[in-house]
């Protein structure tokens, strides 16, 4: 139920943000510090999930296969690979140094 | 209409005739279904972390179906597979969805949908579909590019989502496969091209120092939350410097023995 719960708000909660971009008259969220703010946002919270995923199980912080994975996907986004193989490598690097026993 | 102005430049857009179709259909149609195929794929990575993380086959297609938005949707799934409270988890999934509203602005320009189009389009808006969208030269292939990206991202995204879904409870232990790697990836993914300048640099880097040192001292889910602290953060200093160099620029014109004022730092 709690997994419910938590759906129905992320479903509704998304959409209506997208319908109110969509529908609100222009200028209304064009003030530049708005504007900042709305692309920095993104920035620290994509950060923090990035480093709180790789580097703990949400609660503990721990260093295992993942962060090797991790590493090879940043690399592969310094060698301009394309989004999908960005994830595979990750997938394929975690998974290879997890059978090798890391 | 003046909203072109806005549009993006993709460099081979600049071409200088005027009336004619910049674009021919098949070449934007060829863009659009590249990045939904693309990402559409990659909601396969979707479905196993979501089954993998203990939601049910119905509430892993629900998520797809409804959220629509690929970054909200792996930190819900994160944070509630974590053990959170389903509020707080739901409450980052919405702050990450938030970006949409100010692609769906910059989107309503562009496309001049009607009123009545809107509430079916709004789904849509994300950040592939934005970033196909904003790089057309006109409205109609903006049109055009929006449609053809959101439709083909969303049947796949789905379909994709649902064989993942699938495939994990095949996979059994997905970790071994590596998979749990799949969520913080994408985070990565999407994540590199925003770090432009000093500022991003700055949120992106106090972020991840707030989120080490509070989680495990928090509840699951709040340290994601109190990270978002670092945007207003940054803001706040790189105003504090904006004015203390334009106080200095006015006051010390001596200060700088090559007789350049302190502008080198301005595109932080």
């Amino acid at each position: 139920m709690n997994v419910w719960i938590a759906i129905a708000a992320t479903a509704v909660g998304c959409y209506l943000v997208k319908y109110l971009g969509l529908s609100a008259p222009a200028g209304v969220l064009e003030r530049p510090l708005v504007k900042r703010l709305a692309a920095l946002l993104p920035v620290a919270l994509l950060a923090a999930l990035t480093a709180q995923q790789t580097f703990s199980d949400g609660h503990h912080l721990m260093l295992d296969a993942k962060a090797a994975g991790v590493a090879a996907a940043a690399v592969a986004l310094a060698l301009r690979a394309p989004f999908l193989l960005v994830v595979g490598v990750a997938v394929a690097v975690t998974a290879g140094v997890r059978a090798l026993g890391g | 209409m003046a909203e072109q102005t806005d549009i993006r430049p993709t460099g081979k857009a600049a071409t200088p005739e005027p009336a004619r179709p910049a674009k021919p259909d098949s070449a934007v149609i060829r863009d659009a279904l590249g990045v939904g195929i693309a990402v559409g794929l990659s909601g396969f990575a979707f479905g196993v972390t979501s089954a993998g993380s203990g939601l049910t086959l119905l509430q892993t297609c629900a998520l797809s179906l409804l959220v629509f938005t690929g970054a909200s949707q792996f930190a819900l799934v994160g944070a509630l597979a974590a053990g959170g409270n389903p509020l707080t988890a739901a409450a980052g999934a919405f702050f990450l969805g938030v970006r949409n509203a100010f692609y769906g602005l910059r989107l309503s320009a562009v496309l001049g949908h009607r009123a009545a189009v809107r509430p079916f389009a709004a789904h849509w808006v994300i950040d592939e579909t934005t970033a196909v969208t904003l790089a057309q030269p006109d409205r109609r292939s903006a049109r055009l590019g929006f449609t053809v990206t959101g439709l083909s991202l969303y049947v796949l995204w789905n379909l994709t989502t649902l064989i993942g879904a699938l495939g994990a409870a095949a996979l059994g232990d997905t970790d071994a496969w590596g998979l749990d790697a799949a969520s913080p990836a994408v985070f990565l993914a999407l994540l590199a091209p925003m770090l432009r300048s000093t500022a991003e640099r700055a949120a992106a880097g106090l972020a991840v120092v707030l989120v080490m040192t509070t989680l495990p001292l928090l509840p699951t889910g709040v340290p994601v939350l109190l990270s978002a602290l670092a945007a207003p953060a940054v803001l706040v200093v790189q105003g504090r410097r904006a004015r203390a160099k334009g106080a200095g620029n006015d006051t010390t014109h001596t200060g700088d023995a090559q007789g350049r004022p302190a502008t080198e730092e301005k595109q932080a």
